[in-house]
């Protein structure tokens, strides 16, 4: 187990990075950005590619500026899989535990273990050539794994692949992530990842951290105006039921599982404001998931305006910060303003439930 | 996506072929085919070929070992003035055989530097011996295996050998097993190109390791020699290497076809 500290200043040209993040130990931390935030580079810094102008990166105590890639303990699992083409996925596996002195024997009983966590036991004797995208991304895990490294970096690791095959793939590096209580950084811009995939996030931008903490606070209650940019959306931490998702009170949000959940599983429900409807009075015989709020607060939001949930007398803690998007002429038809109380409701349509949290 | 050809393209394209093809058409042509068998298993012819294939292959390891790092070191590092070291590499591509003899003669002679200290201090003379040979054929075919190498390995990149690290492999693990096996193909027709080019090579030779037979005689220094007064046994032993050379570039083709 390995905590991972690092502050540092990195300046590629006219671009300035200054960040400093801190990584619990078995902890997943996500740092999402945009394009151009700065992601890429801080990997690298991490990675070894950049030198820093100035600060550290200490894992488990050790500084490791100055310590050679192959000495850091550092996996990286980027963007392609880069498989060797000239072995086999076993062998691919079987690499880093062979560079780190294991026999040729031990070596592979190791890559047969980790290719049976990434269910990818059938594709052993296969090269990077015959393999799919997801297929390869799968072995490239294992790899990554294979050699117990101190710290995982996950560099948009789904990026490449076919959409089809992304929710797969990811519940896989979720659930093998958990299972090895590897300490993970990952960069990305997508805010799917890092609810699948992060305890905490952090929001990069212009090379500077705007915003930080349980990924399922900054995404509700973004305080920064990028966060709530790239975030926007609605979401509902609960277990996952055949219905969707069941909260800590019982109410069962409708909704659709885009990848596969056990019953009972850790899940969030993820919906866009905009899918919210708001009533004065519960709709009757609706089939839509509906519950009270109390209303927070209104705000401009691009045409639409935005209704911010609070908890009504007795109602259930999680409707807190949760926002509705609607027209302008629906708020003067609803007549309703701070302080009321009101319904939302959500088509099970418009509600993706994804795995998230512990 | 096939472009279509300019028509105007097609005449000045076939002259090249038929220029590289008939002298070697008219070669099979010219062959004295009832005496071919005795022609080319002559003693001398067969001293000569075993010599040829002989340093031939000892320029090849020569080119890899000597060869392979400076590819490496070309490709991968970032010293100052790697331009320039690059431009001497390929100096002999492009430098007349014969001016790189001479060089080597001056360099190697009794009274050249490198020479006269080996004459001194292990009474060794390096002209006009099979070690010549060997020297001057790698002067000419280093560049060869460089190139190639070079650019199989910048084709490469160095992404394999970034996780190769991060999965713990030291620099040398990751050289012999991940680098050498990626530019294995660039490797192995760099090698077969430095071969080739050794076993035609001619004037670097005979200035700086004459013609001995048995010692310095190749095959192309003795089908000059015999092209002065023994046609027929020129023609022959030529074909041979017609033959060899063809063979070269088919193994060096096949990984491209694959």
């Amino acid at each position: 187990m390995s905590r991972l500290e690092v502050d540092v200043a990195v300046t590629r040209g006219s671009f300035t990075l200054d960040v400093s993040v801190t990584v619990g130990s078995g902890e997943v931390v996500a740092v999402l950005g945009s394009n151009g935030a700065g992601k890429s580079t801080f990997l690298g810094a991490l990675a070894g590619l950049h030198a820093p102008d100035r600060g550290a990166i200490t894992l488990d105590g050790r500084e490791l500026g100055g310590v050679p890639v192959h000495r850091r303990r550092v996996g990286l699992l980027s963007q392609q899989a880069l498989l060797f083409p000239h072995l086999t996925a076993r062998d691919n596996v079987a690499f880093g535990p062979r560079s780190s002195g294991a026999g040729r024997r031990a070596a592979r009983e190791t890559a047969d273990r980790w290719l049976a966590m990434v269910d990818a036991t059938a594709l052993a004797d296969r090269r990077p050539a015959e393999l799919s995208g997801g297929q390869a991304q799968r072995i490239a895990i294992a790899r990554a794994l294979a050699c117990e490294p101190e710290l995982l970096l996950l560099d948009e690791p789904f990026a490449a692949l076919d959409v089809d095959v992304t929710p797969a793939v990811r519940s896989l590096l979720r659930r093998v992530v958990r299972a090895t209580g590897v300490t993970t950084l990952m960069v990305t811009h997508d805010v799917l990842d890092a609810v699948v995939l992060a305890d905490r996030l952090v929001v990069l931008d212009a090379g500077r951290v705007v915003e930080s903490g349980p990924t399922a606070e900054v995404l509700r209650r973004p305080r920064s105006a990028f966060a709530a940019r790239i975030a926007g959306l609605d979401l509902v931490p609960g277990r996952s039921c055949p219905e969707g998702l069941r909260t800590t009170d019982g109410t069962v949000v409708g909704g659709m599982h885009p990848e596969t959940l056990d019953d009972g599983e850790a899940a969030v429900a993820l919906f866009a404001p905009a899918a919210v409807s708001v009533f004065r009075e519960p709709p009757k015989g609706s089939p839509r998931t509906t519950v009270p709020v109390r209303l927070a607060a209104m705000e401009p939001h691009g045409e639409l305006v935005r209704l911010r949930a609070g908890v009504p007398d007795g109602g259930p803690g999680w409707v807190e910060g949760l926002a509705a998007d609607v027209t302008p002429a629906a708020v003067a038809q609803l007549g309703v303003e701070p302080g009321d109380e009101v319904w939302f409701a959500v088509k099970a349509a418009e509600v993706e439930v994804h795995p998230a949290g512990r | 996506m096939r472009t279509t050809v300019p028509r105007f393209l097609w005449a000045p394209a076939a002259l090249a072929w038929l220029l590289v093809a008939i002298p070697v058409a008219g070669l099979v042509v010219r062959v004295d085919w009832p005496n071919f068998l005795g022609l080319v298993t002559s003693p001398s012819a067969l001293a000569a070929l075993w010599l040829s294939l002989k340093t031939g292959l000892a320029t090849m390891v020569l080119c890899l070992v000597l060869g392979g790092p400076l590819a490496v070191v070309l490709a991968r590092s970032s010293l100052p003035g790697l331009a320039f070291v690059r431009s001497v590499v390929l100096l002999p591509l492009v430098l007349p055989p014969v001016v790189g003899g001479l060089t080597l003669l001056f360099l190697f002679g009794r009274t050249g530097p490198v020479g006269g200290w080996l004459d001194r201090e292990f009474g060794v003379t390096v002209p006009f011996s099979t070690t010549a040979v060997v020297l001057a054929q790698t002067f000419v075919a280093m560049p060869f295996l460089v190139v190639s190498l070079e650019g199989a390995l910048r084709t490469a990149g160095q992404r394999y050998e970034a996780v190769a690290a991060t999965l713990g492999a030291s620099p040398f693990t990751t050289l012999w097993r991940v680098t050498v096996p990626v530019v294995l193909p660039g490797l192995l027709s760099g090698s077969v190109l430095a071969f080739a080019r050794a076993l035609g090579e001619f004037g670097a030779t005979i200035t700086f390791a004459g013609s001995l037979e048995g010692t310095t005689r190749t095959l192309p220094l003795l089908i000059y020699l015999q092209s002065q007064d023994d046609l027929d046994g020129a023609v022959a032993m030529s074909l041979v290497l017609v033959v060899v050379a063809i063979g070269v570039i088919v193994v060096s083709r096949t990984r491209d076809l694959r």
